[in-house]
Order: structure tokens, then sequence, then C-alpha cells
């Protein structure tokens, strides 16, 4: 049935009280801060054994020897797993049979293809075991040369890049467009590796109850991966249970299953007993993705009043051996900068590494920094201010498809921002600005935007006997207040208050939630429940309108509104009765809808939809010593909807600290000799501490979109850090006048070389 | 071989036997004593999630043999509350939104708490910085670490002065 | 981590007893051993615990004025001495500004002094490494490398020392009591550890089993507590290791330098002490001439050792910039960031 009440158009007249949209705070901090959030491997079944991973050292060859004997005779080592012995599976590690699939190790022969891929798994009584065990397997083997660097091998042209964008895409003709500019500037710019170093490493706790299979892991994509096993293991995917209620950060890096968490599968099939797994820290160099380096140049060019006439941004980027992964380093440039000519390339190497994948942001994080600090150097060559210059080439359509956008509210973000941190006292001349103290002073900004995407999910609303209503969704929480925003929605949905709203979430037998990543989760989901909410009210609202017993009996469903528990009478609020009523005299326990959230073709064949952001940062430098400090940084939003400012700040600010990392601290340093990473750990893997963020704040401005979606959900998990680590880089420049196209920015690239 | 290990843990006297001296304090309090909620993030003393007070001082945990504790008294994040009551620290993250994941929360937590004790911060936000970046947050929920930290530490010297 | 033996002994004796075995090791708190045993870069076969000799856990002044640390004194809580930090104010601004709070709280001052480097090679046990594997070749000399040596090192071993701790004692002339099967010695601080050459595998001059019983600062530097900084610089701005670091100490009169105190870390496989540098010093006016004068002799006999020759200016820059502060004046409260640059020094930037 259709309802006349159609709630997909207007929710506004749903709320009362409004939960969408209020400060909450998260519904999981009390687990959360009393240590009760149970992630994967706090899980200790009884009977539970523990599996240690031996991985490789060298990056490509074949393992010839394991000492097996010498593990099993360690007290305490109950098996070990190796190709020799390891249960088959029904799917195959190396095939594809979809293009969200993966390839991955599972033991599935001798092969090494990166260093840190598993190559054997010990299984023991006690952890302690199980890790010593795993160091005596002492592996030997057949080694060939690494091919490690942006240089490694014969570049080619990848089929496509990303999420399917075309590996040549040209708007105009660039190369005329840079002929005839007055201006041209070419800059190469580099971003090494990014690891995403969630702080809970992935873990896995796996059970076998006859055919069944019960596992703790966290993923930000439980539908997907519990068909990925049911494929795997040739059992129904009914068949399989995976819990995931809390992710200790995802940031990509749980979004597919990787050869670790099957091995712990695997494991427990093996000595039949329950499994846990925990990647160790250094482990997790490899088999999870990484974001790839990138080596990208842009050529720019500009009219003598500052307009741009051409861009052009090639990205070099790496994949691995055995699989196809495209970082869209340059597709950011598409819908940034309004240009008349606009045209993006990719070439690729294959390297002796795990797979590059998702990493907060794919794509546009390196493709920002890069084309923000291009901008920005374009901008100082026609002598204007950085903020100046990108509002002279604003654009007031997406620049390569010529769509309007659903909504964009960048103007306002520039305006607020630059405001808010003081921008316009800022000389144009660099290394000009000094502290009291005599450090170098600089100040730097950078536009921030993600796309608004949405993927499919789905979500089922009941109305109990009672009034109270329970939500459900498999919908994943990594830190970005899932929890709480799906809760603030489902109430409003239901017209109830949060505290009679059960939402369930968190496991493979809810509704399929589709993936938590491209910063689509709450709009997709968000609108799945809010749809699911208006089906079930709508069929209150049948109920009750076709009875005559009702007050609201003859009123239609559109002359029904859904308040805090009740349906009214639109033109007599008067008028009306609560759900529990409706559902007694039905005889009823409860009443159950269902929703989808998918985007609406019509709308994306229209519309271009991103969000934006203006992102203000000042740096301290020591100009000898070369150290760098960001002392102050201010972001202003544009993403629609927002559901929980309290969260969205958090998520925000979470964001614009990646920044800060990708300027100035994180990067993978990989032996070219042996492709094996020398900083696998968190001491000198730098992820910023507290001591690295002094001042920093975000802010959304109001934004109205009509078009993205019913609830006008853009996303946030992603934008604060586009445009953020160009900001710093920018801000560096300005401080210094040094322009680092290498990143992170070293003390090496600044400390004085004089004396 | 065994050996025997007296602690209190959150308060409750334990005396246990030890198979293994391998065994660190994170290891025996999350696999063998399963009181999880403190984190193994790193295992290498890098990340500050594994945090818990030993005789009221904040270490890592993963650093730390059990067997060489005999004696100490553990404090974990189960021990913090006082039944429903949470402590000041505790109630702060929440209200300043200090957390986003919560992996790295229970270390944060109590390194907070240890801070506290410590009485080297005064509520200079700098201060709080540094003594708090022992503590990765990937998620950087920093700034609101750093201002549930000096919340905190001010509902704290009130009680005192109070009392 | 491989299974081993574990002992308690109860005084420095026991535990000497203790130590004798072949393979054993000292266990103090544990904060660097534990790790290295978890990367399975040393496995030993026994470990003798220290933790609980109760005799090594005092900081006492003797007669003479010198002050005498037991090993098994925390890091935090030496640093957190209010009557040593006001006496020793560059050692204490060291140690706060190692590691984390955390590690602090439970690393010893004995055990400080023999943490290994942080040279990824080391810690790789598939990668050649002279130090934990002698004679197997060093895979950092043409590998990733920019944070090595750039003084003392050789073909074998280009690792440097990480401890900050070691810095400011080398610089004032500590003393490190030692205690083994033949009985008690001392060694000064400067000549415990060993420089690479060909057996970077020794690090030090301890004899097997020997073990640190205390650390002793002399009276006499307390002479420098109104004039003595550290200051380190790295690629975060807390909780990571030295790209390089200093420690000065100055006696002035009438803006005249009476003695100096220098040494570098991060730079070579021991503390670095800059005594030509100090030489030089002396008697010379406190003001940037002096010091850069000072900083070239330092870095005179420098050379890179891979990718890492930025390294030298910035050492150069460094002992100006530690030398120019020392003259500034000890603050009056330990800086809110402990050796950073940006704990304000105003006026002492060389290009304002």
């Amino acid at each position: 049935m259709t309802p006349e009440l159609n709630l997909s158009r207007d929710p506004a007249h749903l709320r009362h009280g409004s939960n969408i949209g209020q400060p909450l705070s998260r519904v999981d901090g009390l687990a959360k801060v009393t240590g009760t959030a149970r992630y994967a491997a706090d899980n200790n079944p009884p009977g539970l054994l523990y599996a240690v991973t031996a991985v490789s050292s060298i990056a490509r060859g074949r393992v010839v020897a394991l000492d097996v004997d010498a593990a099993k005779a360690h007290p305490g080592v109950v098996e070990v797993m190796t190709p020799a012995n390891r249960p088959a599976l029904a799917g195959d590690p190396d095939g594809k049979p979809n293009p969200f699939a993966f390839r991955f190790e599972a033991l599935q022969n001798d092969r090494v293809r990166y260093a840190n891929q598993p190559i054997a798994l010990v299984i023991a009584e006690s952890l302690e075991a199980a890790t010593e065990g795993a160091a005596l397997l002492a592996p030997r083997y057949e080694a060939e040369p690494a091919r490690i660097g942006l240089d490694a091998g014969d570049a080619y042209v990848p089929p496509v890049v990303g999420m399917g964008f075309p590996a040549e895409s040209h708007h105009g003709d660039v190369e005329a467009a840079l002929a005839g500019s007055d201006r041209q500037i070419t800059a190469t710019y580099e971003t090494p590796a990014h690891y995403h170093n969630a702080m809970e490493p992935h873990a896995i706790v796996a059970e076998w109850q006859g055919d069944k299979l019960v596992i703790d892991t966290p993923t930000q994509g439980l539908v997907m991966m519990r068909g990925r096993l049911a494929e795997l293991f040739g059992i129904a995917p009914e068949s399989i249970l995976i819990r995931s209620p809390y992710l200790g950060g995802g940031f990509g890096g749980k979004g597919f299953i990787a050869g670790p968490q099957i091995l712990g599968i695997l494991a427990a099939k093996l000595v039949g007993r329950p499994v846990k797994l925990v990647v160790r820290r250094e482990q997790l160099y490899g088999p999870f993705g990484h974001r790839s380096p990138t080596r990208q140049t842009l050529r720019l060019g500009a009219d003598g009043a500052g307009r741009l006439s051409g861009i052009h941004h090639h990205a070099r980027i790496a994949t691995s051996s055995f699989e196809d992964f495209y970082e869209a380093a340059a597709h950011v440039t598409h819908t940034l900068y309004a240009a008349e000519a606009i045209a993006t390339t990719y070439d690729a190497v294959r390297m002796d590494t795990g797979t590059p994948l998702f990493v907060r942001a794919p794509g546009i994080a390196p493709g920002s920094i890069a084309l923000e600090s291009a901008v920005d150097e374009m901008a100082e060559a026609c002598g204007l201010d950085p903020l100046a210059f990108r509002v002279k080439n604003y654009a007031e359509v997406e620049p390569s498809t010529g769509k309007p956008f659903s909504s964009k509210a960048l103007r306002e973000c520039y305006t607020q921002g630059a405001e808010r941190f003081g921008w316009w006292e800022r000389p144009l001349k660099a290394r000009t600005m000094r502290d009291k103290d005599g450090f170098l002073v600089g100040w730097g900004m950078g536009t921030a935007t993600f796309h608004a995407l949405m993927f499919a999910g789905q979500a089922r609303a009941v109305i109990r006997r009672d009034g109270s209503g329970v939500v459900e969704s498999g919908a994943h929480d990594m830190g970005q207040g899932a929890w709480t925003a799906f809760a603030q929605i489902a109430a409003d949905s239901l017209a109830l208050e949060l505290d009679q709203v059960t939402f369930k979430a968190g496991t493979s037998d809810l509704p399929d939630a589709g993936i938590a990543g491209g910063s689509a989760h709450t709009a997709t989901v968000g609108t799945a429940i809010h749809n699911a909410g208006a089906a079930v009210i709508a069929k209150l609202a049948e109920l009750a309108t076709s009875d005559q017993r009702s007050p609201l009996f003859g009123a239609g469903n559109a002359g029904v509104i859904a308040r805090n528990g009740r349906l009214l009478r639109r033109d007599d609020e008067g008028r009306g009765e609560s759900y529990a009523d409706i559902l007694a005299r039905a005889g009823l326990d409860q009443i159950e809808g269902s929703g989808s959230g998918v985007p609406d073709p019509a709308a994306n064949e229209q519309y271009a939809m991103h969000s934006h952001g203006a992102v203000f940062a000042e740096v301290k430098v020591d100009p000898d010593l070369g150290q760098v400090r960001v002392t102050r940084m201010v972001g202003a939003f544009a993403a629609g909807r927002i559901i929980n400012p309290k969260l969205v700040n958090s998520q925000l600010i979470g964001g614009m600290i990646w920044g800060i990392s990708l300027a100035l601290h994180e990067e993978a340093v990989t032996d070219r000799r042996t492709g094996r990473i020398m900083n696998a750990n968190l001491g000198e893997y730098h992820v910023p501490v507290n001591a690295d963020v002094p001042a920093i704040e975000a802010f959304t401005v109001a934004e109205h979109d009509p078009f993205v979606n019913p609830l006008g959900i853009k996303g946030v998990g992603e934008i604060g850090i586009t445009g953020s680590a160009g900001a710093v880089a920018n801000a560096v420049a300005h401080a210094t006048g040094i322009r680092v196209r290498r990143f992170p920015v070293r003390i090496s690239d600044l400390v004085r070389s004089g004396h | 071989m065994n050996w025997t290990v007296r602690l209190a843990v959150n308060g409750e006297p334990r005396t246990l036997a030890l198979d293994d001296p391998r065994v660190t304090l994170l290891d025996l309090l999350r696999e063998r004593l399963h009181l999880t909620g403190t984190k193994k993030g790193c295992d290498r003393g890098q990340c500050g999630a594994c945090t818990v007070l030993v005789d009221g001082r904040r270490i890592n945990s993963c650093l730390t043999l059990a067997v060489s504790l005999d004696g100490a008294a553990i404090t974990t994040i189960e021990g913090l509350a006082q039944g429903d009551r949470l402590h000041p620290v505790q109630e702060a993250f929440i209200a300043h939104d200090a957390l986003q994941c919560g992996f790295c929360t229970p270390g944060q937590i109590m390194s907070a708490v240890g801070l506290i004790n410590e009485g080297q911060a005064g509520d200079d936000p700098e201060r709080v910085r540094e003594g708090m970046s022992g503590n990765l947050c990937r998620c950087s929920a920093y700034v609101g670490i750093v201002e549930a930290v000096r919340d905190a530490q001010a509902t704290l010297t009130d009680k005192e002065r109070a009392a | 981590m491989n299974r081993f033996d574990y002992v308690k002994p109860a005084t420095v004796a026991e535990a000497i007893a203790a130590a004798g075995a072949p393979g054993a090791a000292y266990l103090a708190s544990g904060t660097n051993l534990l790790d290295l045993m978890k990367g399975n870069v040393v496995r030993p076969e026994r470990l003798v615990d220290i933790t609980h000799i109760k005799e090594l856990t005092r900081i006492e002044t003797s007669g003479n004025g010198d002050v005498r640390i037991g090993a098994l004194v925390r890091n935090a809580d030496l640093a957190y001495d209010a009557s040593f930090a006001k006496d020793f104010p560059a050692v204490a601004e060291a140690l706060l500004s190692g590691a984390s709070a955390q590690l602090r709280n439970a690393a010893t001052v004995g055990g400080n002094l023999l943490q290994r480097t942080r040279c990824a090679y080391f810690y790789d046990t598939a990668s050649a490494c002279n130090k934990r594997a002698p004679g197997s070749g060093c895979d950092a000399r043409d590998g990733e490398n920019s944070q090595h040596a750039v003084l003392g090192w050789s073909e074998a071993c280009i690792a440097t020392n990480p401890s900050d701790f070691c810095v400011p004692l080398a610089a004032f002339d500590a003393v490190v009591e030692v205690e083994g099967a033949s009985g008690r010695r001392e060694v000064a601080l400067e000549a415990l550890h060993l420089l690479t050459g060909t057996t970077p595998d020794r690090e030090s001059v301890l004899a097997p089993g020997e073990l640190i019983v205390a650390i002793r600062l002399p009276a006499a530097a307390r002479a420098f507590a109104k004039h003595a900084r550290y200051l380190k610089v790295r690629e975060r701005n807390s909780y990571a290791f030295a790209v390089v670091s200093a420690a000065a100490g100055l006696v002035l009169e009438n803006g005249s330098i009476q003695q100096a105190r220098l040494a570098l870390g991060g730079v070579a496989a021991k503390p670095w002490r800059a005594h030509e540098a100090e030489a030089l010093l002396a008697g010379q006016p406190a003001e940037h001439g002096s010091f850069e004068r000072a900083a070239e002799a330092a870095l005179r006999e420098a050379t890179p050792s891979g990718d890492n020759a930025y390294k030298i200016p910035l050492a150069r820059q460094l002992i100006v910039r530690a030398l120019q502060a020392a003259m500034q004046g000890t603050p009056s409260r330990m800086p809110a960031l402990p050796a950073s640059p940006f704990s304000a020094v105003p006026g002492a930037l060389h290009d304002a």
C-alpha cells in the first residue's frame, strides 16, 4: 500500500520535541566509559583457544619450509595450520564473485605476494603459547625481488579508478586552455602509503555450532560480509551470525573481510573449538588494505584576473600484484573549482604490497592536499589572497558536468569560517608573520568537499501494543555515532520520544544496512529508518481511519498526523488516539513496517551532490629547527541536515585532525629492497597525539537540501580531512616561504640549512 | 610450575596461580580474569589503550609482567564507578563527547584519573594535552578529552573542598 | 615471547648470583625489555626480576653533596622530586620529555641507561643487523636511515642511542655505580656506552651479569642549576623519540661563561658529550657568536651515514638554541611541553 500520508516528502510534520537536530550525548557512552561495551576481542566463550598467525618477512616468493614440529612441541600448542592441513574452502580466495570481493590470502598455497602476509597459524591453549608457537615456525623462503615504489615497474593506464570512474576524463580542451592562459604552473606532489591504524586491531572470535557459524568481528558491512562468508564456506547466509555491535574504529579498514579473519574461522573448524584471533599491530600493515601512495602532477592555467582556465590533474598510483584497486586521487578536481577545461588522467604500477583499499576519504584525501596546494600556488602566482582566489573560481555548477548542485552553501562556509578565524588580516606575502617569541606563523586554508552518497539499506519498524517502538537495521557504529543518530531518526519516524524506542543494530540477522562507508551510512540507513517508520505509521493510520470506532474514522491517511505516540486529525488536533489504543482495539500485539534507503536515480541524474567546507589553519614553525605545530584551526562545513550536532562536531574535528596527520605526520616507510614496512608500529608510524592538537573548532552552516534524500542528510564522516590537510600544508608554506610537495612535511624539509 | 600472585583487583583481593610467567598484566586482566574493559591496541607501550592504575599510578599494562606485581593494587575501568554512580571523569567524558569509537576510552579515562592524581597539570590545557599524549585516539577526540579532564578535575577539586 | 625461567631476588647479592646463569637478563620495569622480547629481538633464558629490591629505590644526598639515585627509582618520581628537579633541572626536563606519562611512571632510571636503539633494522629480526646478530651486516646502511647517526658511527652500525635522560647525565658528569660478581665499581656515564666500531653488539662497558645499582650526580653539577636546559626536536610534539636533542648548562658571571656543559642525543650510539665545544665556550662572552662557534666545533666531525645530512645543521642550530635557552635561565616552572622548542624562549630564535 502506498501511504497517502506522504511522509517521505515532508517529515517535519511528524516531529514533536524533535529528536533530530538535538545535541544528545552518545547513547552508547555509558557502556564505553565503563568498559562494558563489548568489542569483538572481548568475547571469551567457554573452551576458547587462541590463534596467532605467522606472517611473511619477504614481499614476493614462496615459503619453502616451516618448522611445524618446533611449534607443536611448545607447551600449550594444540595445532598448526598451514596450506597442507587447512580445511577446504568452497569459495576461492582468489576468485572474484563480485567487484567488492577482494582477493585475500588464506593459506591457499605457498605463494607470498607481500610482506606481512599470513603464512601459517598456530592454535594454542593460551595466547602466550600461540604467540611463541608462531615465532618458532622460523619460515624459510625462496625470495624473488620485491617491486616497491611508484617507479617499480611499467606504468599502465588502469581500466577504471575508484568506484568505476574512467581513468581519463576530459571536460573541454585542457591543452588549449593551458596554452592560452596568462599564467601557468606545474607542480608535482607526493603522498605516502597510509594505514588505517584504528585503535582496535582486527579480531575475530569464531565458533562453529554444527554447521552454523557464529562470529564476533568488527565489520563495516555485516550483510555483505555474511554473503561473502556464505560463498566461501558453502553454507547458507542464514547459517551465519556476525556480531559487531561496536567497532573500535573502521576508517575503511573493516569494510571487507580479510585473510586473517577467514583463517580464524578455519582454525575453529580445524580444532572443533571456538578460536580467538587478534591481529598483532605490526601484522595490520598488510592484509587489510591501505591508502595507495600517490604522485600527482597538477598543471593549472589562469587568466590575468586570476580565473582558472584549465586544470590537468594527473595521478600515479599503485595497486598490488594480484588485485585491482585504484585510488581516484585526481577526481576531486572535477567538482571543486570552475575552470573552462578540466582533465584528469591516471597511470598505475603494480607493487608487492597488500592491495590498497578504501581509507577515510578515499581518493579525495590525497587528491585534495595536492589540489589545494596547487590552487594556493596559483593564487600566489596571481598575487591574490588564497580565499579571494577560491571565491573568484567558485563553481556555481559542477564544473565537469555542468549539473546544478543539489545544495551548496560553500560561500557561507568561506564567509563564516574566514570571519571566525580572522582570515582577512592575513598578509599576502609568505614568511612575514612572527609571534612574540619569534616563531614563524603562517595561515593557510583549503576547501573541503566530499560527495553526498547513498548506498542501499533496509530497516524494520515496529509499534508494540504498549505504544512503544522497536526499530531494527543491521547498522554499524564505528564511532561515528550510529547508535545515537539512528535512534534519534527512529524516534522521530515513529513520533515517539527516544526512550520509547528500542533501536537494534550491529548483527547480521537484522535488515541489511549496506556498508558503513563513503559518508553514506546516515543518509542510507537514516532514510530506511525514516521510511520504515512512515510505513508503520501509515498502517496504523489505515487501521484507525477505516475503523468506525476510532475518532479518526474517515479522516483519510492524509488527514492524520502522528505526534507523541498518538495519531491526530489534521483538521482538529483535539481528536485523536494513542497507538496503544489503536492496536488494542484491532486486537494486534504489534504492527510492523519496513523501509529502504536508496538513492533517487532521477535526482542523481539532475543534480550534483556534494558536501562542502572551508578550513583555516594557523601553524607555528621554528625557523631554525623546522619543528611545526598547528596552533589554531577553524572548519566551517555545509553538509545538509545535521542529525546530532554534538556528534557531528566530533566527527568533523576528528577528520580535521586526520588532515593535520596527512600534512605533518603519518607515513608508512617501506624498505625498497625488501618491501617490509619499517615503521609498522604506533611508535614510529606517527598519528597525532593530544599535544599536536591545540585549539581547533568546527561548525556547520545551515544547508537545506531537498534532493539528496528525504531527510536532507549529506554525511560528515570524511569531509573533515579534505581541505584540512591542504590548509595545514598551505599554512606551512605561508609561514616559511618553503613549499613542501612531498608529504608529510618533515623537519628535514624545514630545518635551516645554513649556519 | 605455578607462580602465586596476590593482587587486589578493583579492591577485591585475589590470589592467582599463574602457570606462565610470560603473562602480562593486560593479558591477565583480559584473557584470564575476563576484565575486558582494558584494551589492547598495540601491545608495545605505544598507544595507551591498556592504561590501568597500579598502586594508584597509571602505567601501560601491556609492558608489565603479572608475576612481577605480587602485592599490587590494580584499578581498571571496571573499578572506577561506585555502583551506578559514575566517576567524575567518566561523566565528563560522556558530557564532552570525549570519545567516538570508544576503544581507547578506558585507557584515556584511567590515564586521566592518573593525571589528576599526579597533580602536575593543574587547569592548564597545554599541560593536560601533554599529560594525555600517551593515549592515542585515532578518531581524534582530543579536544573533548582535554575539556573532559579539566571539567572532571574541577568537579573533584570542588568535592575535596566540600569534604 | 620465549619461555624463561623467572626468579625474584630480594637483595642485590642474590640478584647478581641469579644473573650469573647464561642467558640471564635483569628485569626492572620491563618497558624496553618486554617490548624487545615481544618482538623476539632478545630471547633471554632467565629473567632476574629486581623490582622488589628495596635498597635500589632511594634518592639520597651524600655528605659531599652528590645525589645518588637508586637504579630502580622511576623516571617520573625522579623528575617530580622537587629538590632534585631544582638542582638538576635539565635532567628533570629530559626525563619528562621522554616517552609518555605511563611509561615514565614505570620505567626505571637504571633501565633507561641501557635502553636499546630504535633502529628499525635492529627491531626487525628479518633484517641484517650487526648489533642484534653480530656479523650479519647492517641493512640500515643503505636502507631507511633518515634518523640514524651522524657522529661516531661505523660501517658496521649507524644506530643511535634513543635515551633522553642520558644526554644531560653525560653533560653533567654523572657516575654510574655498578655491581657484579667481582664487586662494585664506578663508571663515568660518558664512558658507559660504547661507540659501534666493529662490535656494535657491545653497547656498554658492563660485563655480563653486572648490575647498575645507582646513578650519581656530582654536587658540582648544581652550579649549572640556574642555566640548564634540555631541548628535543621531534616529528610529533610529544610521545616521540628525538630526531636530535641537546642538553646545555652554563655557569655565568657578568655575561661571561665560566663553565659550559653540552651533550647531544639522537646523533650517535651514545649520548654525545661535546668537550671541545665546552672548552671553546669557557671564558667567552655568553652571546650568539660564542654559541655558534661551539656548535661548529661540536659537529665538526659529523658526517651523514645515509639520508640524514639534515641532522648536522639541525644539531648545530639546536646547540645554539639550547645554549641560548640556558643563558636566559632555567624556567621557574617546568615548561608545559618539556624540552619542546615551542616552550617559549623569547628572543632565542636565530633569525628573529
